[in-house]
Parts: structure tokens; C-alpha cells; sequence
């Protein structure tokens, strides 16, 4: 009894559980393993000068605060409390929880419709469709947002005559009350077609005989589409979902460009990460506006892995 | 019922062709006024599309009284032809600094985009093949990465950049740009499924060395994932708009997205000699075109590329 007892106690004590004997095949193999780290180096540089240290610094950063009077004192949490009570970034939180909430399905929606669509024809106009659907992908995001300014200016775009045709007034896309959807266009214009194209592809890899079992069972078009197809590429739209959540919370690009034309719809800090920049570059409040990174930060972490796990079965991750 | 009647022809079908093949032709024969409704509903969409693209094709083509009132409306062209005057206008504004930015977005572009490709390709591998201490937990952070907003780290970026005195270099846009997260897991994941370790062994019981495995046998299995990083981290370097709108403030240096950017809120504050209305446009249509014909060449090597993240 005693002695397995103490073999017991020796076995939990010694470190690796595996490998009874190490052979000079076993040494030899875990040198080579070793190989893992010079390949993986590199990038472990730059993880940790870009990515660990600028957070580890901004969180250093924000537990600061730095006033004329007393110079750059140590404040604690101070800076978090604020900014969780913040009205502006509290207000910009709330805005970008709106456009994920509109924008993300709005994307979705036309995304995976162009997807079934195209994925059941294979004519030449749907070719040329898929490209062309695509192709905004291609734009830079200022360029695009540029460009639907232009659109939606009365100066210079097509809306008053467009909507001349009719006898109506064009609406002022860039007035306050319509910058919203004015935004939500902008970015479902830009991103729907790359959406499109990863829902496409993991459509394409799907074995057609289980249509044909489908339809053998009754199903038409669209309960093959929605019950069949949907389900199977459901990790594709996970990823895709995540992606425009990510994103969407960090809006910035467009809103900032299109401040320009949109003078008085569009405050300096319309969203986190806009406030975040006028902070630090036009009142130079640089702890103050790390508090405000990294709690957005946290913010988009927490919500994707929320996200990640709530739809852990369809996206197939563990 | 109506399923059944179509099924009687499919004994019939001459060359055997596969069920793929079949099950679309039924498609054709059944659902022929779905396919109109389709066609109808694809040209909607690639008209919403491509009209933005197209008003800034014709007006570039446009000078600045033609842009506010030209003889043909927004969406088509005007009695004159500008755009060659518009490019020769780039070349002299402000000492054509136009061409500048737009060869700065290409170098940032490539540096970034082949030096982060480099680096994920070789952590990819590192990570799938080798079973290194440490390897579980640097990846689990890694994924923890991929959900970090990277606007987040543009203002510690900055600071931290500026107490080294790199702020407004050109390493301030290339050296964050080489972190790509994603881009590693996309490495992993493929290199998983198409390196077969037996394959790596054989090569290394012919007394290969790891380095000789890495480029001579699984680098060329791994060239369509390599297409695909490539291209996603190219594309997301000349995108980029926070980061050097942050860390860059020298002309010379920007890339051509915060230069037009300039330009189009100079243009809006009013400023009468500032107003270059006809250059912004022209130059973001210059600007377009590079990328845009890359796409439509290079589409074998995309299409199938970008689902990859998605196939678990």
C-alpha cells in the first residue's frame, strides 16, 4: 500500500506526465520542437512591441492624469471612472451600439442574399454580378466615404435631379436627423460585397447531392436556401458577423471623413474612438484619451467574445 | 407530385453527367420565372454598386464649374472632356505632391503588406508543426488578438512611437502595419490541413535540415493561403487612414487617402485659392484604379482564398 501510495505521489510530482523513458529519438525530437520558436519568433517580436507594449503603455497611461497645476500624477482608476460616466463617450458607446445593431444586419442581409442568388446561377450576367458586387472592397474606405459625400451633397450630387424626376425634393442625406442611415449606407455599400464573396465560397463547398436529397424530400427553393443552405455555412457567417461587430465598434473612417461635408451633423465625438483622437490630437489629454482606448478596447473584446461564445455551436469553435 | 415529374428524366440524362450538373439544368427547367426575378433582382444590386464607381469615372472627367453644373447631369458626362487636364493639374498642384502620396500608399502597401505576409507565414508553420513550450499559450493569445480593436492601439502607438522619436517616419506606418494577427491564424489553420506531417518527416529522415523542409517542401503546398495574406494584408495597409492620420503630420509623407482627406476639408472650410474640388476626384479615381485592376486579375487566386478563416 505504502509504496504505491509514495510511486503515486512521485508520479503526480514529476513534471511531464508523457514519455516513461526519454531515448535519444524522444531528446532528439524535443529539440527539434524548439525549431517552433525561431519560426514563430519574428512575429512574437512585433506581437510584442505593437500590439502588448502599446496596450500595457496605454494602460500604464491611464492610470495617470496629468493637469498644469500638479503635472503627470498617479491616479488609479480614477480616469476609468470618469470615462464610464463620461455622457460623451457613454453617448458614443451607445451611438456605435445602434449602427452594429442596423448596420451588421443591413450587411447580412443583402450579403446573403446575393450569396443564394449567385450561388444557384451560373450565367454570364452573374459573373460579371459577382465582380461588380465585389469591387467596393477594393476602395479604400476614405476614398469610398469621399465619394458618397460627393453623392449625397446637394452641390454636387444626382439626388436633386433624381429625385426631380418624380416631382419630389431630394432629401439632405447630410442634415442631422439623416446622417445615420446616410452611414449605414456608406459601410453596407463598402463591405456587403466582400461578405458576400466569404458566404459565396463556403456555399460553393457545399456537396450538391444533399439539394438533391432535399428536394427528394419535398423542400423547394427557398426552404432549401433557408434550412439547408444557411445552416451548413454557419461558421462563414459567425466569422462574418464577427468581423462587421469588430469593426463596427470601432467605427471611425467614414464619420471622420464625412465631418467635413456634413458641418454640424457630425460632432468631433460622434464615436469612442473619434473622441478618443480629438482627446489626444486637439487637447493633447493623452491619458485621459487612453483611458478611453483601452476601455474601448475592453468593450469590443467582451462583446466579441460574448458574441463568440453565444454562437459557439454554429461557428463550430471550441 | 411536382417534384417526381422532373425526376423521370434524369435516368435519361446521356453522358452520365455528375449531380451537380443535373440537379442545376432542373433548376433551369423548373424555377424559370425564379431565374428572371434573380436576374432582375442581381442587376438592382450591381447597379447600387457600381454607381458611385461610375459618377467618379465621369466626373473625373470634369472641371470644377462642370462638376457643379455640367451640361449632363452628375451621372454623365459634360460637354467637355477634362480628365487628361485634371491629371496634368495633379502635377502642378502643390508641386505635384499628388504622385507622392500616391507612391507613398504603394510603398507602405508592399513594405507592410509582404513584411506582415513573411511573418505570418513563418508563425503559421511554426505553429501548426511544431509542438514548442509555450505553443498553447501564446496562440490562445493570439486569438485573444485577433478580437482587439487595432484602432484601439493607434493613440498608445503614437505615444509610444513619439518617445523613441519615430513619429512622423515612415517606420511609424510600416512597422505597426507587419502585425497581423489574423493573418497567422489564417497560416495556421491552412498549413494544418494541407502539410501532412508524414511529409515533413520523409524529408527530414532524407537528412533535410527544418529550414530546407520549410522552403523546399511546404512553403510551395502553402502558396494559395500565402496569395490570400497577401493580398488582405496589401489591401488593409493601403486602406489604412487612423494610424497615419495619427502618427504622420509631414506632406511629403502621408499616404494618398489622409492626402486627399486634407484636401476635401481644406475645399469644404472655403478657402477661395483652396477649393480643388476637380483634383480631389480625379485624384481618387487615379487612386482606385491600381487596385481595382489588381482584383479583377488576379480573381483566380482571391476568390477561393478569402473563405479560408471560415473553414474550420
Amino acid at each position: 500500500m505504502a509504496l504505491t501510495t509514495a510511486a503515486n505521489a512521485k508520479k503526480a510530482l514529476s513534471p511531464p506526465r508523457r514519455a516513461p523513458r526519454r531515448t535519444g529519438i524522444d531528446r532528439m525530437d524535443r529539440k527539434r520542437q524548439r525549431w517552433g520558436w525561431l519560426f514563430v519568433a519574428p512575429f512574437g517580436v512585433v506581437f510584442l512591441t505593437f500590439l502588448v507594449a502599446p496596450l500595457a503603455y496605454a494602460f500604464w497611461m491611464s492610470l495617470q492624469t496629468n493637469t498644469l497645476a500638479t503635472g503627470t500624477t498617479f491616479t488609479g482608476l480614477a480616469n476609468y471612472v470618469k470615462a464610464f460616466s463620461d455622457p460623451i463617450f457613454l453617448g458614443g458607446l451607445g451611438r456605435v451600439g445602434q449602427f452594429a445593431l442596423i448596420m451588421i444586419p443591413a450587411q447580412m442581409i443583402v450579403a446573403l442574399v446575393a450569396a443564394l442568388v449567385l450561388d444557384n446561377l451560373s450565367t454570364a450576367l452573374s459573373k460579371f454580378s459577382r465582380l461588380m458586387i465585389f469591387v467596393p472592397y477594393a476602395i479604400p474606405v476614405v476614398i469610398g466615404a469621399l465619394m458618397w459625400g460627393f453623392l449625397y451633397s446637394p452641390r454636387f450630387g444626382p439626388a436633386t435631379d433624381i429625385f426631380g424626376l418624380i416631382g419630389l425634393a431630394a432629401p439632405d442625406f447630410l442634415a442631422k436627423g439623416s446622417i445615420f442611415a446616410s452611414l449605414v449606407n456608406i459601410v453596407t455599400w463598402q463591405w456587403a460585397g466582400y461578405y458576400m464573396i466569404i458566404i459565396y465560397a463556403a456555399l460553393r463547398g457545399i456537396d450538391p447531392a444533399i439539394y438533391e436529397a432535399a428536394r427528394l424530400d419535398g423542400a423547394n427553393g427557398r426552404q432549401i436556401a433557408l434550412r439547408v443552405k444557411v445552416p451548413m455555412i454557419s461558421s462563414s457567417m459567425v466569422m462574418v458577423l464577427i468581423f462587421s461587430l469588430i469593426g463596427t465598434l470601432q467605427f471611425f473612417t467614414e464619420p471622420q471623413v464625412l465631418r467635413a461635408v456634413a458641418q454640424g451633423a457630425i460632432p468631433v465625438s460622434y464615436t469612442p474612438n473619434m473622441y478618443a483622437y480629438s482627446l489626444a490630437f486637439s487637447y493633447s489629454q493623452f491619458n485621459y484619451a487612453s483611458a478611453i482606448s483601452f476601455s474601448l478596447g475592453i468593450v469590443v473584446f467582451i462583446g466579441s467574445y460574448l458574441f463568440l461564445f453565444v454562437t459557439r455551436k454554429q461557428s463550430g469553435l471550441k | 407530385m411536382a417534384i417526381l415529374t422532373p425526376r423521370a428524366d434524369a435516368p435519361s440524362d446521356p453522358e452520365g453527367i455528375g449531380p451537380t450538373v443535373i440537379v442545376r439544368r432542373r433548376n433551369s427547367g423548373r424555377d424559370g420565372g425564379r431565374r428572371i426575378g434573380s436576374h432582375v433582382l442581381l442587376l438592382v444590386l450591381v447597379i447600387y454598386f457600381i454607381t458611385p464607381l461610375w459618377w467618379l469615372a465621369v466626373a473625373a472627367t470634369k472641371d470644377t464649374s462642370g462638376l457643379f453644373s455640367g451640361t449632363g447631369g452628375p451621372l454623365w458626362f459634360d460637354r467637355d472632356f477634362n480628365l487628361f487636364s485634371n491629371i496634368a493639374a495633379l502635377f502642378e498642384h502643390q508641386g505635384g505632391i499628388y504622385w507622392r502620396w500616391l507612391g507613398n500608399s504603394f510603398f507602405y502597401a508592399i513594405t507592410g503588406g509582404v513584411g506582415a505576409t513573411i511573418l505570418a507565414v513563418l508563425a503559421g508553420y511554426g505553429f501548426a508543426k511544431y509542438r514548442f513550450r509555450g505553443r498553447n499559450a501564446f496562440f490562445s493569445l493570439l486569438l485573444g488578438a485577433v478580437m482587439v480593436p487595432m484602432t484601439a492601439l493607434v493613440i498608445p502607438t503614437f505615444v509610444l512611437l513619439s518617445n523613441i522619436g519615430l513619429v512622423n517616419t515612415i517606420w511609424a506606418v510600416i512597422l505597426p502595419s507587419l502585425l497581423s494577427p489574423f493573418g497567422v491564424y489564417l497560416m495556421r489553420v491552412y498549413t494544418q490541413d494541407a502539410i501532412p506531417d508524414e511529409l515533413l518527416d520523409a524529408a527530414r529522415v532524407d537528412g533535410a535540415g527544418e529550414l530546407r523542409t520549410f522552403f523546399q517542401v511546404a512553403l510551395p503546398l502553402l502558396r494559395p493561403a500565402i496569395v490570400t495574406v497577401l493580398l488582405l494584408s496589401v489591401v488593409g495597409t493601403w486602406n489604412n487612414f487612423f494610424l497615419p492620420l495619427a502618427v504622420l503630420s509631414d506632406p511629403n509623407l502621408l499616404p494618398v487617402t489622409v492626402g486627399l482627406n486634407n484636401w476635401q476639408a481644406l475645399s469644404n472650410a472655403g478657402a477661395g485659392g483652396e477649393q480643388v474640388w476637380n483634383l480631389i476626384v480625379t485624384g481618387a479615381f487615379v487612386s482606385v484604379l491600381p487596385l481595382i485592376i489588381a482584383f479583377l486579375s488576379l480573381q483566380k487566386y482571391w476568390q477561393g482564398g478569402l473563405s479560408l478563416g471560415a473553414l474550420k
